[in-house]
């Protein structure tokens, strides 16, 4: 067991998500840098799809109430006072000890891997709390005990290079609904930079900047998104969406941000600025 | 095109679009992990698949069930709901419809309707083909919680809201029909395509 002492301004279970259910309105959700929690599972030997605690801004405390293998990735925080903790290695927290970890010097989302993975109990086969239909377990909260599952096979790795601050840009693959813009649109999009919201959360990205302009009036009618998808509503100010993104939608989607770059996008934090691009390269 | 690994495929009808999922369900390409039917389109998601494989193999089933468009509806399952109408916006309804809330349960009771798509929350059906008598804007204040099992009209469609959450839709009766149940597999009493008959409790 973990015991949640404090869970900093927000944090969640998360593993990869619910896939195969969009089409009864359940969103994907899982860990939104899906990268960094993979890599902290591989870190500690455990299947790249346990479930692990992703924290946003840091500031958690946590307390070990058995011994386990920890490692850490995404945004670098600095963690302490248990001897050897730090980003992308695997380190033993003895039964007992308290870890505790600051706020990152940049990026949002830091993911905590503990060898055997949280195990709470699964909601249609995922342990991800999904922020924006309720499913899954409650956020974190001081008290909140945390299983831990069993160890399985053997830790392979034992150091990654420390994460790099990558620069804030998205590559986007035009569409499905870039016509229902003006035709510079898109162009305007990637000239100048957006600023991230406040308002941004594990739903989406939502952006500050130049305003998109529509070619095409009305409404569309409700289809799916993917994840990555970059909204416009009326207000002309385009959303990124991240893991808890509704899996329908009515307003147009000028552009999809590449796979890749989802990353990127979950690790922006309020006031930042993102710049898109359609070149494919970087 | 929708990203690297979805393809949006235009259907122009809810109807195409139901056939396509059904079929596609049937017949899995490979990779495919999400299926999402919509009034107009189906979103296939397939992260690594095959992409223009998988374009040809979606433009053969399109035009396959395009074909067999005037062969008569493939229909869907049917489910009965029982209805106790005692709901909180009856009067308001009647009164914009300009009927009396006996026509209002009638009307809700007197057509077969078909789940169009899901959304706004895990479970949430829009049902289509309400009779149109009775299409009448939501609130202009949602409610902050409405009742799991809560019969509900907005605009053209009618709904039984899966769980309790805010909502703006006008209530007209609720269900004892546990529509959303995450221990059950599949989740979800209503897919794209089954069809709903409301009856009075």
């Amino acid at each position: 067991m973990i015991e949640v002492l404090a869970p900093g301004p927000y944090a969640t279970v998360q593993d990869l998500g619910r896939p195969g259910y969009a089409h009864l309105g359940v969103p994907r959700s899982g860990a939104a840098d899906a990268a960094s929690l993979r890599l902290a599972n591989r870190l500690v030997g455990n299947a790249e799809a346990l479930a692990g605690i992703e924290l946003t801004f840091g500031m958690a405390r946590l307390r070990f109430l058995q011994g386990a293998w920890v490692a850490l990735a995404g945004a670098p925080v600095p963690a302490g006072p248990v001897r050897g903790a730090g980003m992308g290695a695997p380190f033993w927290v003895p039964e007992g000890a308290e870890l505790r970890l600051g706020a990152p010097e940049w990026g949002l989302r830091t993911y905590l891997a503990v060898r055997g993975g949280i195990a709470v109990e699964p909601v249609l086969g995922s342990r991800s709390t999904d922020s924006l239909s309720g499913l899954g377990p409650e956020p974190l909260r001081a008290g909140t005990l945390l299983p831990v599952g069993r160890p399985e096979g053997v830790i392979a790795v034992d150091v990654a290079p420390p994460p790099e601050r990558r620069p804030a840009v998205l590559r986007v693959l035009p569409g499905p609904r870039d016509d229902w813009f003006a035709p510079e649109a898109l162009e305007e999009m990637c000239a100048r930079p957006y600023t991230v919201s406040q308002d941004s959360n594990r739903v989406g990205v939502r952006l500050h900047g130049p305003e998109l302009a529509r070619a095409k009036e009305g409404e569309l009618p409700s289809e799916g998104m993917v994840t990555g998808a970059i909204q416009v509503p009326p207000s002309g100010q385009p959303i990124v969406f991240l893991a808890d993104h509704p899996p329908t939608g009515g307003y147009p989607v000028i552009g999809v941000v590449r796979a890749a770059d989802l990353a990127v996008a979950a690790q922006l934090r309020p006031g930042d600025e993102v710049w898109f691009t359609t070149r494919p390269g970087r | 095109m929708a990203g690297e690994h979805g393809l949006l495929v235009e259907t122009g009808s809810l109807e195409l679009s139901h056939r396509l999922d059904a079929a596609l369900r049937a017949d899995r390409p490979e990779g495919v992990v999400e299926i999402v039917p919509g009034p107009d389109t189906v979103l296939v998601v397939a992260p690594g698949a095959d992409q223009a494989r998988l374009r040809a193999r979606l433009e053969a089933v399109v035009a396959g069930e395009r074909g067999r468009e005037r062969a008569g509806v493939a229909a869907g399952p049917v489910v009965t709901i029982p209805v106790v109408y005692d709901g909180a916006d009856l009067d308001s309804v009647a009164a914009l419809a300009g009927i009396s809330v006996a026509e209002v349960i009638q009307r809700h009771l007197g057509r077969e309707l078909v789940v169009g798509w899901l959304g706004f929350a895990p479970g949430f059906a829009y049902l289509t083909g309400l009779d149109p008598v009775l299409e009448t804007p939501r609130l202009d204040t949602p409610r902050t919680s409405v009742p799991a099992g809560s019969v509900a009209i907005a605009g053209p469609y009618s709904a039984v809201y899966p769980s309790a959450s805010p909502g703006g839709w006008r209530l007209l009766g609720r269900t004892s029909v546990r529509v959303w149940d995450v221990a059950a597999d599949p989740p979800s009493l209503f897919q794209p395509g089954t069809r709903v008959r409301f009856e009075q409790a």
